[in-house]
Parts: structure tokens; C-alpha cells; sequence
């Protein structure tokens, strides 16, 4: 059932610290090495040049590892994930899932972690709580961190002053990445504004091209989004002679005119670390987050059209990420219809649980979330 | 393209330019749907034909370097899914609509396997005329980029009213699909007569799935089709089976697909899954208005088991 | 034609019916065997597999028949209304609506501490009224205004999941649910448990009762008598001086409530809440189980089991052989061609004279 995000920092120190007591105990030498086999589930296809094809790359890196990888594509969010479960648990002897499509988790992971206790369970979604069964774990990473940054690239290569961001539906996470992109473009030009186009789900390509095409109608120069395959809205973009900066995965490719730089996951760097802590015996933390320090997220590399103030500003504040850390979301902010949503002297880290709940468009965006 | 925002302009050229853009799928496919279905026959599985015709006229545009080559091979698995379709349909006792289903997930399936390799390249894309050039604003120049094959379409339809009205072949087929009988004491073979006409149709439908991959949105995934080749079969009955009307309203389905996001762009947000829905709610208010339990819809092929 | 029946004509007689099925069975397996011999794998082995996938093992069997549970319902929603010459495709639709009013009936009762029995019948009637209100509206459309039915149950679905959508992410979002969209989900104890010493939910149960309910109302009843008539010739049926409006309404909402009731299980035995998941095309599959079990209630069984067969083998070929997902589309595609074009072999050469003509 979904329940409130009471990920409080005291839980996950609670949780770290509980995972360090478990970990000197000997738990781990029922893993054998090399009988591992790891399950991975993709809400959609493997080649969808974005979310499921991220998480495939890190697969694909487990299987570098020699580890035993069992995959299963277009899964939908009914019954048929939990029998897929069920069914690598059963038949493939898996002991390590990943079902990487954020909503398995409610109810199906559940329902699965309590049947069967000796599996674990990684999700990527960042939902886990205190009170859950031991063997449920998840894992997300803060691309808010990236979408910044890339806010920031863009903010030095715009000439209308107007960003496009296409998104597919007004949930926390989506709201997250416009915002961050928004105040990372508006710490370099509080003039900027970034127009958001909601297509309505996940993968629409027609309803994505339509958005890219109203945007750039709009007189928008820079273009990103989050839906699941960034393709349709780069190449649309491009056609339309408007810069784009990706996500998901590094889109460069298909945008040589336009693309400058992208936030992307860097799966392919903690899945390896996952399993390897699993084969120890290592207890993993109940919630694994990280942003560009941690590695889990990471950036596309500049393209040649980004000028030199532009790269030297990023890698100013991406040196403070990987620092002592630095906080996009510090007050005082107010949303798009005027309200203060974070008070001047506040400041929300990374983790605090507050920004899981975002409900709001920061000034400088266009749109409505509802 | 750094002019300002035209504010609620952008809403009519969006949709104009959506319209073009969006309606050339519907377009083809409710064009070759409609000859099926005067030949009295349903063709439902067009949605799998279009899919087809998207994967493989992208794959030959790929791979020879040339668009309208693709949009040639997509004519061509067309046309054998709807020999298939006709195949099946000719033995007794087959329900068009079970067909038709049936073939919706085969071409779907077959396309989204063979199609696997395609996600990640990019293949060349259809030239578009530049009918926007009189203006100034870049909005409407790009709004009034009309491609290759929205032309042809635009040739198409009158060609094709004239030919069903006035030659020969047309009158063979809306005689098959009125009465079989009356055909087939003339000397014709409906089953003949409709598998040449739903392979047109099929051929219409793999073009028009072509153009989705091949220019709007101009790429291939699994998720490219939202349904074009099931809607094109109510826009047909919605357009009575005249392709003038047809033309009409593959420019309006095509419109209203592009309002959701234009209304977006100046601030009108909520509704959109409603907004989606519209032209069904249209197309179901047109016909409970136009229906009668006395008689048929006007128009409608006698021989169409659902209009019977 | 002879005066008495040859010998072994029973038999005969009890085969033919089989035949076309196994014939077009025998042809899928080798069309698709020649597919997979193409991507470089063994089809014996694709075969072998998807046997024991789909039926090799109690784990099997159940999640073949968790599949096929939902298909009994839609696949009535298309079944019935076809004994009455009505053609309806709109089972996705009312699976949809029900779930959506299933939620909305039982989360008030749920939240006022109702016995669990009483909130989920609440439950199922809701779902069921919602799924029978769709359908009868286009049984009704038919029969007073002329529209025929199958467009209209097409464009009521539609219409439905658009309704279902805007009011999961709008009037009845869970504020706690943010990043999935849902609504408020119902207490552990509303939920429908799963069969005594089975892993697989109620609903099961309730599709199997209805397929027979259906079969029963339809063949050995007037009313199901009277429908047939109507199915065989409506105007006859109407000179006759049978109620084939009321009728009309009838059965489509018979057909609707089977859909909605699916729907309403979804929701209470696997989503636990109403989301844009719950289109998952229960409904398109029902109307493809209708017309392979030649519309007949007590056919529907078998042909669901196949179907959940086929979709619990699917991820098992994913994995083992490396077959993508899509591989299972064209598997299905090519068996419900061969299945429906098999029904027409039989008469093989009087098909001949007939495409002479």
C-alpha cells in the first residue's frame, strides 16, 4: 500500500547503522560465489534509447561481472510482474531482483517480498521506509543533480531566454528535475523561464513531437524532457534548429546541431557495486541514494557547442556537488503562482523527504500541475 | 528562432500545422480503409499493418538511403498483410472483425521484433515543402511545412472519389460491396474484387505508417502507433464513406491531436486526458445524431456486416 | 446424401469440431517453429519450454490460470451480445469503469469499518453496474437510434479510459500516491484473498461461475432461447412480437457487468487501488477469446487457459532463449489467424467453387 515517505534522515542513519551492526555478523556465507543469479525487469523494451535501456546498460555490466543474468522486458505493472518474479525465483533461481519500473513496487514487490524472505529485492524508485521486510531495498538517484547543471549549460547558450521542458505526468519526480533545471538556468539569468508541456504518460511520440513542435512555435531555444525515450523530443528539436540538453541516457548522437549536454544515470557504476556487496554478504542499506558524488548519476560530456563560461560555471558548482555538496533547493523559493515554498534561510537537502512530495512548479516555470 | 511568442495565436497555427502534421497517417489509412469497406469488408487489423509499414519503411529507408523507398516497401508489406486479411477472410465462416484483431497483434508483434535493430539509428527522412515561405513568423513557416506525403494525399482523395464514382473498377467495387449477389450474377467474384481492395488498403496503410517513422515523429519504437489505425476505421464511417469527407476529417482527429499540447503551451492545463478522448466523443455524438433504427446510415455498403 | 449414416459416424461427428482447432494448431507450430528456426533458436526446445511455462508445474498452472481469470469475464462481454447478432468490443472500457466504480463505492465503506464481506460485494455491484451501464448504452444506441455497435462499444471505450484516467490523476487522487497516480488504496482486510490451498485470487472462481451462469441463461433458458432467435433473424424475432429493445438492453448489460465485475478484481485482488494500470488490455484479449471460442459461454474456459498459457510461457523465453517479448505477439498473431482461418477449412472444396464463382 502506499504510505507517506517517512524516509526521516534519523531512519536511514538508523538504517546505515543498523546495516553496519548486520554486516559483521556472518550472514553472508550462504551467498556462494559464482551460483549467483540476478533477475532484472524492464517496464518497457530493453532499445528504448532511454529509461529501460539505462538500466540494461548496468545489467549488462553485471553480466561483465560473469554473474548469471536473467532479463525480462515489457513487463506491465499488473499481476504479470509479480509472476515474473515468481517465476526467476522458481525456475531461475534467482536470489537478487532488480525490477526497475518504479511502479512495482506498490503492491507487487510487497506482496513478493513477503513470500519469499530469502530473496532480495532492489527497487528503483526510492520508496522504502522503516517498517518494511528486510529483503526490500531501493535505490534512486538524485538526476536533479544533473538536470541542474545542464540548466546551467543551457543558460549560457540561449538567446530568446526561453526553455521547453516536455514531461509525461506532474509526479514528484518529474516536478524535481523541471525545478532543478529551472534554478540552475535562473542562477546564471533570473530572466530565463522554461515552459513545460505535461504529454499525459510515459511514451507518447506522437504527443511528444506535437509538445516539441508547440514549444518551439513558442519561440523556446533549448528543449529537454523526462518521458521514458527521450528520441522523438531530441530529434524533433533538432529539426526544429533548437539546442536540447538529454536525459536518461546520452542522446548526442542524434542531435549533432543541437545537444549540449545531458543528465544521465550511471547504473552501469552501481549495479557492479550492488552485486559485489551482495557477494560479500555485505548487509546493503535499506535505501540507496546518491547523486553525482555517490556516481549513480552522472553527466554527458560537453558538447563542442557549449562555450568555455558555460563549461567553467558548471564545473564550478559540479566541484561542489562532489564535495562538501551543494543545495539547489535553498530558500527562499516560491512557485510559479507566488507562494514561498521554502523560506528564506531553509534549505533542503538532497534527502530530505519534503522535496519526495514536491508538489509545485518554482517560479520561472510555465505550467500547471494539475 | 529567437521572434517572441505569439501568445493565443500559437493555438489555430499550431493546430493547422498539427493538423498537416498529425492527419497524414489518418489520411491514408481511412482513405485505403474506405475502399475496403466499400467492397463490404472490415479491416481491423489495420493498426498492425501500420506498425508494419512504420518498421519496415523505416528499416529500407535505412538501409538503401532513400525515404520514399521505405515509404514504397511499406506500401508493399502493406498490401501482403491485407492479402493475408483477405486470405482468411474468403473462408467461410471467418468473422472480418476476429481477422482483423488477430492480424493487429501479428503485425504488431512481427513488427516490434523484426524492428528490434532500428530503435537506435537513424534513417533519412521525407522532404517537406516549405508552403510556409510567404511569412515572416517562423511559427507559421514551420507550420505549414508540408511534407511529401500530405501532398500526394491531398492529390489522392478527389482521384480517388472520381475513380469510385466514375470508372469501371469503382463501380465493380461498390457493386460487390452493395449486393454480392448482383455482382456475382454479373460475372465478378466478391472474394476476388475485395482482396484487391483490402490489399489497397493495406498498401495505404503501410505508406501511412511510414510517414509516422519516417517523418512525424520520424523514428522507430515499440511505441510509435497511439491507436492511428483503429481510429482511422471510425473516421471512415464517420466520414460516410466519401473520401472528400474523409480528408475532412483526418485534418480534424489530426487538429485535435495537436490541440492537447498547443493549449498547453499557453496555459490551459487541465483536461487533457479528456481532450484526448474528443474526437471519439465527437465521432460517437455524429453518429448518434446521423443514425437512424429505420434505415442505414446513409452511404454505408450494403454488404458491411456492420453497418447490416 | 445417404439414407442411413455410415459407421463410426459418431465419432466422426464428435471430432469434427476439433478438428479445425487441432489442424490449425499443428500449422501455428510449425509457421512459428519456422520464425524461431530463423532467429537461430531450436523450435523443440522454444516448444518445450513454453510447455513448461505454461503447464509444467503447479507454479505454472496457477500463473496460466491467473492469466486466463480476467479473460473469462471480457470475454463474455463479447460472447453474449454475439448470441444476439450484436458485435461488441468495448470490454476494456467497462473492465476499466468498473474498477474505477468499485473504488469509489468500496473506499467510503472501507473507510467507516464496513465488514469486509459487505464492502466487497458493495464493490462487485458497483463494478458491475458501471461495466453494464457502458455496454447497455450501446446495446441501447443500437436498437433506438440505429448506430451500430461495434463502433460504438469502440468509441465508448475509449471514451472510458479517458474518464478513468482524468479521474485517478484528478477528483480521486491519493495525495499520498505521487508518483503513480492512484486512488486512496483499500485496507489489507477489504482485499479479495486468494482460492483455499491456491495462489490464485477469487476472481478465478467468479469468472468460472459466470462462464457457466452465461452458458445456463443462454441454452437453457427462454430468455437465452428468445436471444438466439433474435441473433438468428431480428426482424423475424421482432414480428414475433419479441422485446428486442428491452432484450437488447439486457443482455449488453449482462455483458458490461462481467467486464466491470473483471475490472472490480483487478482492484481488489491485485492492484489494490485504481490506476492507469488497469488497462492492461484484459478487454481486447477477451474480445479475441470470444471470437476463438466461437462466442460459446462454456468454449471461453479452454481457450482463456490457452491464452494464459501462452502469456505465462512468454517470460520463460524471454530468459532462457533470449526471445524478445515481441516474439510471443507474432506467436499469438500467427495462432489466431490459423485458429479462425480454420474454422473454415473444413469444406475445402466447397470453398473452391465458391472464390470460382
Amino acid at each position: 500500500m502506499t504510505q507517506d515517505f517517512r524516509i526521516s534522515r534519523r531512519a536511514v542513519l538508523a538504517g546505515m547503522s543498523a546495516g553496519a551492526v548486520f554486516s559483521a555478523l556472518p550472514l553472508g556465507a550462504a551467498r556462494a560465489a559464482g551460483s549467483l543469479t540476478v533477475g532484472f525487469i524492464y517496464v518497457g523494451p530493453k532499445d528504448d534509447y532511454g529509461y529501460n535501456q539505462a538500466h540494461a546498460a548496468g545489467a549488462a555490466a553485471v553480466k561483465a561481472m560473469g554473474v548469471k543474468v536473467v532479463e525480462e522486458e515489457r513487463v506491465p505493472e499488473t499481476i504479470d510482474v509479480e509472476k515474473t518474479m515468481e517465476s526467476m525465483i522458481n525456475l531461475d533461481g534467482a536470489t537478487l531482483l532488480f525490477p526497475t519500473s518504479f511502479g512495482y513496487f506498490d503492491p507487487h514487490i510487497l506482496k513478493e517480498a513477503k513470500k519469499y524472505p530469502n530473496v532480495t529485492f532492489l527497487h528503483c524508485g526510492g520508496l522504502w521506509h522503516e517498517g518494511l521486510p528486510d529483503n526490500v531495498h531501493s535505490y534512486f538517484g538524485y538526476i536533479d543533480e544533473a538536470e541542474y547543471l545542464s540548466g546551467i549549460v543551457a543558460a549560457h547558450v540561449t538567446k530568446t531566454k526561453k526553455f521547453g521542458f516536455v514531461a509525461a505526468k506532474p509526479i514528484p519526480q518529474v516536478l524535481r528535475n523541471i525545478n532543478a533545471f529551472t534554478l540552475g538556468a535562473r542562477s546564471v539569468d533570473p530572466t530565463i523561464t522554461c515552459q513545460v508541456i505535461f504529454t499525459g504518460d510515459w511514451s507518447m511520440p506522437v504527443k511528444e513531437a506535437e509538445a516539441t513542435n508547440s514549444l518551439a512555435d513558442q519561440g523556446v531555444d533549448v528543449v529537454t524532457c523526462h518521458v521514458d525515450s527521450p528520441k522523438v523530443v531530441i530529434e524533433t528539436a533538432e529539426k526544429r534548429g533548437l539546442f536540447t540538453t538529454g536525459y536518461h541516457a546520452s542522446q548526442a548522437a542524434l542531435a549533432p546541431k543541437g545537444y549540449l549536454t545531458g543528465a544521465e544515470w550511471n547504473w552501469e557504476a552501481l549495479y557492479p557495486s550492488l552485486i559485489d556487496d551482495f557477494k560479500a554478504g555485505k548487509k546493503i542499506p535499506g535505501l540507496v541514494r546518491g547523486g553525482l558524488k555517490a556516481g549513480i548519476v552522472k553527466t554527458s560530456a560537453y558538447s563542442a557547442l557549449v562555450p568555455d563560461a558555460a563549461k567553467a560555471k558548471a564545473d564550478a558548482i559540479k566541484a561542489k556537488f562532489m564535495g562538501d555538496g551543494f543545495a539547489i533547493f535553498a530558500g527562499p523559493i516560491k512557485d510559479n503562482k507566488g507562494a514561498t515554498v521554502i523560506d528564506a534561510g531553509a534549505v533542503r537537502g538532497q534527502t530530505d523527504i519534503e522535496l519526495e512530495k514536491m508538489g509545485y512548479l518554482v517560479e520561472g516555470v510555465i505550467g500547471s500541475t494539475s | 528562432m529567437t521572434t517572441g511568442s505569439l501568445g493565443l495565436w500559437t493555438v489555430p497555427i499550431a493546430v493547422l500545422g498539427g493538423a498537416i502534421r498529425v492527419s497524414t497517417p489518418f489520411l491514408f489509412v481511412s482513405l485505403g480503409e474506405l475502399v475496403t469497406e466499400k467492397s463490404g469488408r472490415i479491416n481491423l487489423g489495420l493498426e498492425g499493418t501500420l506498425i508494419m509499414g512504420a518498421m519496415s519503411g523505416f528499416g529500407v529507408a535505412y538501409l538503401s538511403g532513400s525515404p520514399w523507398l521505405g515509404v514504397l516497401a511499406a506500401g508493399v508489406v502493406g498490401m501482403a498483410l491485407g492479402a493475408l486479411h483477405a486470405g482468411v477472410c474468403s473462408l467461410p465462416r471467418v468473422n472480418d472483425i476476429a481477422v482483423g484483431i488477430a492480424l493487429m497483434l501479428f503485425g504488431a508483434g512481427l513488427a516490434f521484433y523484426l524492428g528490434k535493430p532500428l530503435v537506435q539509428p537513424r534513417a533519412p527522412t521525407l522532404p517537406a515543402l516549405p508552403l510556409g515561405f510567404w511569412s515572416d513568423i517562423p511559427q507559421v513557416r514551420a507550420a505549414l511545412e508540408v511534407n511529401g506525403l500530405f501532398i500526394v494525399g491531398v492529390v489522392m482523395t478527389p482521384l480517388l472519389r472520381w475513380a469510385l464514382a466514375n470508372t469501371r473498377w469503382g463501380l465493380i467495387v461498390r457493386m460487390v460491396g452493395d449486393s454480392a449477389e448482383a455482382a456475382r450474377a454479373l460475372g465478378y467474384s466478391p472474394l476476388r474484387v475485395r482482396l484487391y481492395a483490402t490489399c489497397f488498403g493495406g498498401f495505404m496503410a503501410g505508406v501511412g505508417g511510414s510517414f509516422l517513422s519516417l517523418y512525424y515523429p520520424g523514428s522507430w519504437n515499440e511505441g510509435l502507433s497511439s491507436g492511428q489505425g483503429v481510429t482511422a476505421v471510425a473516421l471512415v464511417i464517420f466520414a460516410r464513406w466519401n473520401p472528400i469527407a474523409c480528408f475532412g476529417a483526418s485534418l480534424l482527429f489530426g487538429g485535435a491531436g495537436a490541440l492537447g499540447p498547443a493549449l498547453q503551451a499557453v496555459g490551459v492545463t487541465s483536461g487533457t486526458y479528456l481532450l484526448n478522448a474528443a474526437p471519439y466523443i465527437l465521432t460517437l455524438i455524429i453518429l448518434v445524431l446521423s443514425s437512424s433504427s429505420r434505415h442505414r446510415i446513409a452511404g454505408a455498403p450494403g454488404e458491411l456486416s456492420v453497418t447490416k | 446424401m445417404d439414407a442411413e449414416p455410415p459407421p463410426g459416424a459418431a465419432l466422426a461427428a464428435f471430432l469434427d469440431p476439433l478438428a479445425a482447432p487441432l489442424a490449425a494448431g499443428v500449422a501455428t507450430l510449425a509457421l512459428f517453429g519456422l520464425f524461431v528456426a530463423a532467429a537461430g533458436k531450436n523450435p523443440l526446445e522454444v516448444y518445450q519450454l513454453m510447455a513448461i511455462g505454461a503447464f509444467g508445474s503447479w507454479f505454472s498452472w496457477q500463473n496460466t490460470l491467473l492469466r486466463a481469470s480476467p479473460l473469462l469475464l471480457t470475454a463474455l462481454c463479447t460472447a453474449l451480445p454475439a448470441q444476439m447478432g450484436l458485435v461488441i468490443i468495448g470490454g476494456e472500457g467497462a473492465f476499466v469503469l468498473g474498477g474505477l466504480a468499485a473504488m469509489a463505492a468500496g473506499l467510503p465503506l472501507a473507510d467507516h469499518g464496513a465488514p469486509a464481506i459487505v464492502v466487497q460485494v458493495v464493490m462487485a455491484i458497483a463494478g458491475m453496474a458501471a461495466g453494464g451501464a457502458l455496454i447497455a448504452l450501446a446495446g441501447a444506441l443500437r436498437h433506438w437510434r440505429g448506430v451500430n455497435e461495434t463502433i460504438s462499444s469502440l468509441l465508448l471505450s475509449s471514451i472510458a479510459i479517458a474518464v478513468m484516467n482524468q479521474v485517478v490523476e484528478g477528483p480521486m487522487r491519493d495525495p499520498a500516491s505521487l508518483n503513480k497516480p492512484s486512488t486512496r488504496p483499500l485496507p489489507d482486510a477489504d482485499l479479495i484473498g486468494n482460492l483455499p490451498g491456491m495462489d490464485v485470487h477469487w476472481g478465478l472462481a467468479l469468472g468460472l461461475i459466470a462462464c457457466v451462469l452465461a452458458w445456463l441463461l443462454m441454452r437453457r433458458t427462454t430468455f437465452g432461447f428468445a436471444s438466439r432467435i433474435v441473433g438468428g433473424n431480428a426482424r423475424a424475432a421482432r414480428m414475433a412480437g419479441l422485446p428486442v429493445g428491452r432484450m437488447t438492453v439486457i443482455v449488453t448489460a449482462i455483458a458490461g457487468a462481467a467486464a466491470g465485475l473483471a475490472g472490480m478484481v483487478e482492484v481488489a485482488a491485485v492492484q489494490g487501488s485504481a490506476n492507469a494500470n488497469i488497462a492492461a488490455g484484459y478487454g481486447l484479449s477477451g474480445i479475441l477469446v470470444a471470437f476463438l471460442a466461437r462466442q460459446h459461454p462454456l468454449a471461453v474456459v479452454p481457450v482463456a487457459i490457452l491464452l494464459g498459457g501462452i502469456g505465462a510461457s512468454g517470460g520463460l523465453l524471454q530468459r532462457r532463449l533470449d526471445l524478445p517479448d515481441a516474439a510471443v505477439l507474432v506467436l499469438q498473431g500467427i495462432l489466431f489467424v490459423a485458429l479462425l482461418a480454420g474454422e473454415g477449412l473444413p469444406p475445402l472444396r466447397a470453398w473452391k467453387a465458391r472464390i470460382s464463382r
